[in-house]
């Protein structure tokens, strides 16, 4: 039955799995071209300092983040005491942004990770049992791909209803589509490898056979396509909270911040644009390092 | 090939049939009473009662399920419990909207992108490669609210030569094609078009990239065809996929406006969304997803079967 | 090797030394196509093929890509399930309650498979590689691994360098002959070699089938070697077997095959067979006709289509496998109307 054809991304990983797995000179010469890309190395230490200063928000940030003060409400950047100005309660805005990162990245991080499970699974199965089990599978995640990624999950955000859980679910529920059908396509490939059949003609049962030699084979490129899907997971997770469907005040996080300083972008533009600033740089430096890791792991034997 | 685009339509019927189930599932599965948004929560109960019967709320599920999709098939989407106006009303309005920016928006960002990655394909490893590739990179990671929102400080706040919000002057949400409506435009428009500007530019580059190297194109040139031939050749055998990319961009575009309409408040798809949302109102919600997903799986269509038609190989 | 009378073809014997007796074997393969993906034709991948193995003998399969060999084989080791036909090994039929049980034939049988490359798991080292098998079987991993060890230096690898070694890290020859200990780790008695040195440079070649060749005597092993290299068939085998389009249409000992040919299509890939012998040569019409369709068999005979001496008989009715009507030993048989008597063709010898 005709099925819409992966996505670029999806092929790469797809074409990336019949690519043997390497020995221990291919993990040298990945770190060693990783060493010379310098935008590469740049950008990892940036996104490792963001990730480090939101997990250590507590350590760094002096105030705290709850702590409202209606005198200084949206006080530009630079003010004493608050570096970064302050927010439309009179919260200082660094400490939000530090403690904001830990809400932002857990909801990006977290639905991908719960995808990669279960949609993994889903499409291992699907994979390897063929016939009608991959097609029940396959026909229920085309539904869930006749829509767009945003719309179903403001849709099932909107019926969930607010909440750091439920847009996690919701977002979760949006990945695993996605990750199903890779892990799927790669699965059917490795099926039909000679080392498969020879397993099989070895005696060795199905649950073995999966263990053996299929999972190592699939996990590797569904990995690796699973992490190019954080950082979308990231502006997604913002996007929901900023649209009042995720995070709930006065919980600090980036979107939500973003949504709630909207209303204030005359009095004082610069800092309302802040929360999405770190959305972006998270982002951006995200998409740099993997596509640097990527062209560097490219490597011809 | 003909009878794979027979099957390619048909497979549409059980598809939208699964989609209208989702949506019907999802919109119920929201906690809380669907009548809160009309009845006041102090309202006696036989009120409460007689408006339930009124709406169908007081039917078992799946009775309900049938009953929407009987009315749904002859083009009846209910009535918006928040607005006392049809849906369909509702949408008439919306749609237009909401196609005029995602229309806008993927033509833009395809044009754009285009340029961008035809430049960054042809100039393969030189430092316009390498910018425009950051172009790119730039636009897929960039939150588009948050765009929009640097945007409207720019360029509203900041100089004041463009409206912060809204379709057209006073709030109208009838479009016009006159110079007030297109101010209000620019800014959503350039929000929306990042990124499909940003894939279609990495869609693009890797595609040139590809033919450019190919052997054949070098055996051309050998042939003494001029550049203007060669890139000819190049654009027949972008177009494909590029065309494929660009529909689907156009299709998430549709469905994934509410975040831009929500910034700029225009009065599309995306803000009907939201307020049904936030109103609680089941009809208009069901229908709106319900008309945006079905847009989508009709542009899915319409990508696979152009694609096939312009390349053989694609069927499978 | 030949016993005391000739068997009839196709009835099913009590040949003591028989180690494998495959009856109408038969497997088709649906075409699927129009708007409802029904299946509008079958490819006739193998067709009423029966022949027997003796203990301790090579069996040579011949015939050109298509003709069903690599069916033939898979079919052999239940790696897909026959539409019909009977395997006995041992003479117990594999499969049922009373007869052999599917992982015990497993046991008996294995295969040695072409593609040496993706025929080994790339993420598994040598070792593991090859005490899979015994340890599926339930035997203790560090007696598997000693196996393994074990079976290495026996195809000429050196255990101590090769046991953590992947396979990216080998070369063709190197990789096949870990195929081939990886098929001895569960010690068969019967090696399918489907194309097993087809992929490998020709000095290297040799190399692997003089190996197994030593390995066939000093484990005492029974072979079906499958190729479409005559060549290589001829050194190796002691009786060959020639398919076409999912037949067999030749089968008899290896001088029967290639010096006393009487199928018009054994002679014809003879003919085209490299040799460095300036003596040696086939006068062989060339074949005519287009290449076959394994989905649309001709009527009758097979191969009538490309045959130069092809009669009306031949299109109207299949030969039967019989015994040569030439007087050359009683393992020669042939599925050819030239070759049976009273089939109405000019050419059967009086």
């Amino acid at each position: 039955m005709s099925r819409r054809a992966l996505d670029k991304n999806q092929q790469a990983t797809v074409d990336s799995a019949q690519v043997a797995v390497q020995s221990r000179g291919y993990w040298a010469t990945v770190l060693m071209r990783l060493g010379q890309d310098k935008v590469t190395l740049v950008c990892g230490a940036v996104l490792l300092t963001i990730i480090l200063s939101a997990v250590f928000a507590d350590a760094i940030a002096l105030v705290d983040p709850y702590k409202a003060n209606m005198l200084k409400r949206l006080k530009p950047i630079g003010t004493p005491g608050f570096p970064l100005g302050g927010d439309e309660m009179g919260r200082d805005m660094l400490t939000r942004l530090l403690y904001g990162g830990r809400l932002s990245l857990f909801m990006g991080v977290t639905p991908v990770v719960l995808a990669l499970g279960i949609g993994g699974l889903l499409g291992l199965v699907a994979g390897f049992m063929g016939g009608r089990v991959n097609m029940l599978i396959m026909r229920v995640m085309d539904v869930f791909y006749a829509f767009p990624s945003v719309l179903l999950a403001v849709a099932i955000s909107g019926a969930l209803g607010a909440g750091v859980g439920n847009a996690i679910v919701s977002m979760t529920l949006v990945f695993i589509p996605p990750l199903t059908r890779v892990t799927e396509s790669v699965t059917t490939q490795i099926r039909n490898l000679d080392y498969v059949e020879a397993a099989r003609a070895s005696g060795a049962g199905n649950l073995i056979i999966i263990r053996v030699h299929v999972l190592s084979n699939v996990l590797g490129p569904v990995f690796i396509y699973a992490t190019s899907l954080i950082s979308v997971s990231i502006i997604l997770a913002s996007g929901l909270s900023f649209l009042g469907l995720g995070t709930e005040p006065p919980e600090p996080e980036w979107g939500l911040m973003l949504n709630t300083l909207r209303q204030s972008i005359y009095v004082n533009p610069w800092v309302a644009a802040l929360p999405g600033a770190m959305i972006f740089f998270t982002s951006i430096t995200f998409n740099l390092l993997s596509d640097g890791v990527r062209s560097a792991m490219d490597v011809r034997l | 090939m003909f009878a794979y685009l027979i099957r390619r339509v048909l497979y549409v019927i059980p598809i939208s049939f699964g989609v209208t189930v989702l949506v019907f599932a999802l919109v119920h599965m929201a906690p809380g009473d669907p009548l809160s948004a009309v009845v006041p929560p102090d309202a006696p109960e036989e009120m409460v009662q007689e408006l339930r019967k009124a709406y169908g709320f007081d039917k078992p599920l799946p009775i309900q399920y049938a009953t929407w999709l009987s009315r749904v098939l002859i083009g009846d989407l209910g009535v918006s419990v928040a607005r006392g106006r049809k849906v369909t009303d509702e949408l008439t309005i919306a749609v237009p909207n909401t196609f005029i920016l995602a229309v806008g928006g993927t033509l833009l960002g395809f044009t754009l992108g285009a340029f961008f990655g035809g430049v960054a394909g042809y100039f393969q490893g030189r430092w316009i490669d390498k910018l425009a590739t950051a172009i790119a990179i730039t636009g897929i990671s960039v939150p588009h609210y948050w765009l929009g929102i640097v945007l409207v400080i720019i360029f509203s706040v900041e100089m004041n030569v463009l409206p912060s919000f809204g379709m057209g002057p006073g709030g109208s949400t009838a479009w016009q094609w006159n110079a007030e409506n297109i101010k209000h435009l620019v800014l959503p428009l350039i929000t929306l078009s990042v990124i499909p500007m940003g894939i279609i530019t990495r869609t693009v580059r890797a595609t040139v990239a590809e033919i450019l190297n190919q052997e054949f194109v070098q055996a051309l040139h050998a042939k003494g065809l001029l550049t203007y031939q060669v890139l000819l050749h190049v654009v027949k055998n972008a177009a494909p996929t590029t065309l494929a990319v660009m529909g689907l961009q156009l299709g998430y575009l549709l469905g994934g406006s509410i975040l831009v309409e929500t910034v700029f408040q225009w009065p599309g798809t995306g803000s009907l969304l939201n307020s049904a949302i936030f109103e609680r109102d089941l009809p208009l919600l069901q229908g709106t997803i319900l008309i945006l997903a079905m847009f989508f799986v009709l542009l899915n269509l319409l990508v696979d079967i152009v694609q096939s038609a312009i390349d053989p190989r694609m069927v499978r | 090797m030949s016993s005391s009378h000739p068997k009839p073809a196709g009835i099913a014997a009590t040949g003591s030394s028989d180690l494998l007796m495959v009856t109408g074997l038969r497997k088709y393969f649906p075409v699927l196509g129009g708007i409802m993906n029904r299946t509008v034709a079958q490819v006739q991948a193998v067709d009423d093929v029966s022949f027997s193995i003796r203990s301790g003998e090579v069996l040579g399969i011949v015939g050109e890509s298509g003709c069903g060999k690599s069916t033939t084989a898979r079919l052999l080791m239940h790696l897909i399930k026959s539409d019909a036909g009977e395997i006995a090994f041992d003479g117990q039929t594999v499969g049922d309650g009373d007869g052999l049980e599917l992982r015990e034939m497993r046991r008996q049988m294995q295969m040695v498979f072409q593609n040496s490359y993706s025929s080994l798991n790339p993420r598994l080292p040598i070792e593991e590689t090859i005490a899979f098998g015994p340890k599926v079987h339930g035997t203790p991993t560090d007696k598997a691994r000693a196996r393994a060890r074990d079976i290495l230096g026996k195809v000429g690898l050196d255990p101590g360098q090769f046991i953590r070694r992947y396979p990216h890290e080998l070369s063709g020859g190197q990789r096949q002959r870990v195929n081939i200990a990886r098929a001895l780790a569960l010690e068969p008695r019967l090696l399918i070699l489907d194309e097993a040195v087809s992929a490998l440079d020709k000095s290297v070649e040799a190399q692997v089938l003089n190996l197994l060749l030593d390995l066939k005597q000093e484990l005492a092993l029974t072979y079906i070697f499958i190729s479409h290299d005559l060549n290589v068939v001829q050194y190796v085998s002691d009786r060959v077997l020639v398919m076409y389009l999912g037949k067999i249409v030749e089968i008899g000992t290896v001088d029967d095959i290639y010096e006393r040919t009487r199928h018009p299509y054994t002679q014809a890939l003879l003919s085209a067979m490299p040799s460095m012998d300036p003596d040696k040569r086939i006068e062989t019409p060339p074949l005519t006709g287009d290449p076959p369709n394994p989905i649309n068999p001709p009527p009758g005979c097979r191969f009538h289509t490309r045959c130069p001496f092809a009669e009306a008989v031949c299109a109207a009715r299949e030969p039967e496998l019989e015994f040569s009507l030439a007087t050359d030993g009683d393992e020669h048989r042939v599925a050819c109307h030239m070759n049976t008597a009273d089939s109405g063709h000019t050419r059967v010898p009086a």
